[in-house]
């Protein structure tokens, strides 16, 4: 009888599906989350191998080829499937090249703004009382100003360049993460596992790292996600307003500042970048609702 | 309740400094010099180089600056425009009610579709609409606005010529400023047509700058709904018999709303940074063209007076949400 139940737990244990392939199956039952990880990969198959799927260099300029319209129009060519800009550069390899621009802007305002935040947060959640209100007021301050206005100030100081508007945006959303981070530590800490692992000698820095951290990185993993669409809005947002990637950048905020003087004269100039942001935003989006199904059963949209 | 009172008001007073503090030093590490802007493109003499700096104080020390700014700002002296020469206060004010009366337009459109959108969602959760409206509002919710506005623009001002595409009201029209606001203005002043311009130059923008808040209210709303709908007490309104127009418009909307409500509060934020983009692009001459204007033109006064206003009306519309929500949800005081 022993051995019979000895038997099915160990059963039991090997077949019991591992918290990645868990996470999987919640994540996979979320259809909209699916599909926008998939545009999500296609996004970055996009990004990475841009010089070889683009037609031409994002630069090149067909002077006999001015505000061509994209093929289904009358006056398009398969040679511009979706028509030329201003000064006759293709619109398709334009917009191919500008999905590296928006990936790079994600991934470094993510991680930038992630590893500050969450670094704040756990010292705000470990350290003294008086530390602890002293980050938090910072925060606050920075959370005063309504995020886009703080981050184009900040490129208006900083200067003009892509590189300082991602500096910005990371800057402007950090504070999400520090709130967040100090908001588990401080439900984690007084756990037993907590006092147990102090007890047995561990330090703080292990306690912080090691002990702790890993509990609090579900909503953390959601924020980034979220986040990564976040910077990519704002980072359009900035090149539109022209104090971000500046032109001739294939940046899409930036293409579509190029193309407000054609608003009424070439739809295609306008709806192309603008539908690749949208499309991104919301592909992202849609895995972010997904992972947090997933990742959080508290949070979960029941 | 007084206790909370205070204890709110005792963070607002240091992060209000600091929000100062920080208006103040973007200023001094902007790059180029103040007074050689100023001067334009004629130049300055050395002299006269001097002669500024002493007049606007940078030959003070910092601190001394910061702290003539400092107890300015709490008179309401928040220096003067380097381009108009207008106390940045003045200009300030007269700008705010184009910006207020598109926000306010624009969480009115966005609070009356999208409670609406919300509940439906809710009471029909899992089924097509619920699906249709929901995917909507995540559209809505990724939407890059400035692209929207443009998409907006090509439609209805350029295929269909209904909308003008930029300013307030026609040329056509003139009369003086009583509110401020270009709805009742116009209405005032007895002109034929002067308010249905308003109207259609109003009607693009204010759309525009309601997208994001329509989105998140309709989720905002539908999430509290699910979870005020497994309540008891709605299975004991059910159970008594109330028809299901009572049970969810009457007994759960009404606790929904707390939830909804903090969010409509919280979201001047994000009219304010729409609103940067909203105005830029129909040229409506509110204080977010100001700021995106007054950055490129370097206009110091402006952009340090601006943050530091648009940043404390955030936080007071901010503390007076959590006060409110303090006075109605007793729970939230003792934190």
């Amino acid at each position: 009888m022993a051995d019979a139940s000895a038997q099915t737990g160990k059963q039991m244990i090997g077949t019991r599906p591992s918290r990645l392939r868990d996470f999987w199956n919640s994540f996979r039952e979320n259809r909209g989350a699916v599909i926008g990880l998939y545009v999500f990969l296609a996004f970055l198959l996009v990004a990475v191998f841009a010089p070889l799927i683009a037609p031409y260099s994002p630069s090149a300029q067909f002077r006999d080829a001015i505000l061509q319209p994209p093929v289904w129009q009358d006056g398009g060519t398969w040679q511009f499937a979706l028509g030329t800009d201003a000064v006759g550069r293709d619109m398709l390899s334009r917009l191919i090249h500008g999905a590296r621009f928006s990936f790079f802007v994600g991934i470094v305002v993510v991680v930038v703004a992630v590893t500050g935040g969450v670094i704040i947060g756990l010292i705000a959640g470990f350290a003294p009382s008086w530390l602890d209100a002293l980050i938090m007021r910072l925060m606050d301050i920075i959370l005063a100003f309504p995020s886009l206005l703080l981050a184009l100030v900040l490129v208006a100081v900083l200067g003009p360049t892509l590189l300082n508007a991602m500096i910005a945006i990371a800057l402007v959303l950090q504070p999400h993460y520090v709130r967040l981070t100090r908001a588990s530590v401080m439900s984690e800490r007084s756990k037993d596992y907590v006092t147990a692992s102090r007890v047995a000698g561990a330090g703080r820095l292990r306690l912080m790292f090691i002990t702790v951290l890993p509990n609090c990185l579900a909503p953390i993993i959601v924020q980034a996600a979220l986040s990564f669409s976040t910077a990519i809005l704002d980072a359009a947002a900035l090149g539109f307003l022209g104090m971000g990637a500046q032109p001739p950048t294939p940046e899409w905020g930036t293409m579509l500042a190029d193309a407000r003087e054609f608003v009424l004269r070439a739809w295609w100039v306008v709806t192309f970048p603008g539908i690749a942001i949208l499309v991104t935003v919301l592909a992202i989006n849609l895995m972010g609702d997904g992972l947090r199904d997933a990742l959080d059963p508290k949070l979960k949209r029941s | 309740m007084l206790k909370f009172f205070l204890s709110r008001l005792a963070t607002f007073v240091p992060t209000f400094i600091g929000v100062t503090l920080i208006s103040f030093a973007f200023i001094r590490v902007l790059p180029g010099d103040p007074i050689v802007v100023m001067a334009g493109e004629r130049g300055v003499s050395a002299e006269r180089y001097e002669e500024l700096r002493s007049q606007y104080g940078f030959d003070q020390p910092l601190w001394v600056q910061f702290w003539e700014y400092f107890t300015g700002v709490l008179q309401g002296d928040l220096g003067e425009s380097f381009i108009t020469n207008r106390p940045v206060w003045d200009e300030f004010f007269s700008l705010f009610p184009a910006t207020m009366e598109l926000s306010i337009v624009a969480i009115i459109i966005a609070t009356a579709l999208g409670l609406p959108a919300g509940v439906i969602a809710a009471v029909n959760r899992g089924k097509f609409f619920d699906r249709a409206l929901m995917s909507t509002a995540l559209i809505g919710y990724s939407m890059p606005i400035f692209w929207w506005a443009l998409l907006l623009i090509i439609v209805f001002s350029g295929n269909l010529g209904w909308t003008p595409v930029s300013g307030r009201i026609g040329l056509l029209y003139y009369f003086d400023d009583v509110t401020g606001f270009m709805l009742i203005d116009s209405l005032l002043s007895g002109q034929k047509g002067a308010f249905t311009s308003a109207v259609s130059h109003l009607i693009l923008p204010s759309i525009v700058l309601a997208t994001i808040p329509l989105a998140v209210i309709a989720r905002q709303t539908r999430s509290a709904m699910l979870e005020v709908l497994s309540e008891d007490y709605i299975r004991t309104a059910r159970a008594k018999g109330l028809s299901p127009g009572r049970v969810n418009g009457l007994h759960a909307l009404r606790n929904a709303m707390i939830p909804v409500i903090t969010v409509i509060g919280l979201s001047v934020g994000t009219l304010l940074a729409g609103a940067i983009l909203t105005e830029t692009i129909f040229s409506w001459p509110g204080i977010g063209k100001w700021m995106v204007d007054s950055i490129f033109r370097r206009d110091y006064p402006v952009v340090q007076g601006g943050l530091l206003m648009i940043a404390v009306i955030v936080m007071i519309v901010n503390l007076t949400v959590d006060l409110l929500y303090g006075l109605i949800n007793p729970k939230i005081r003792k934190r």
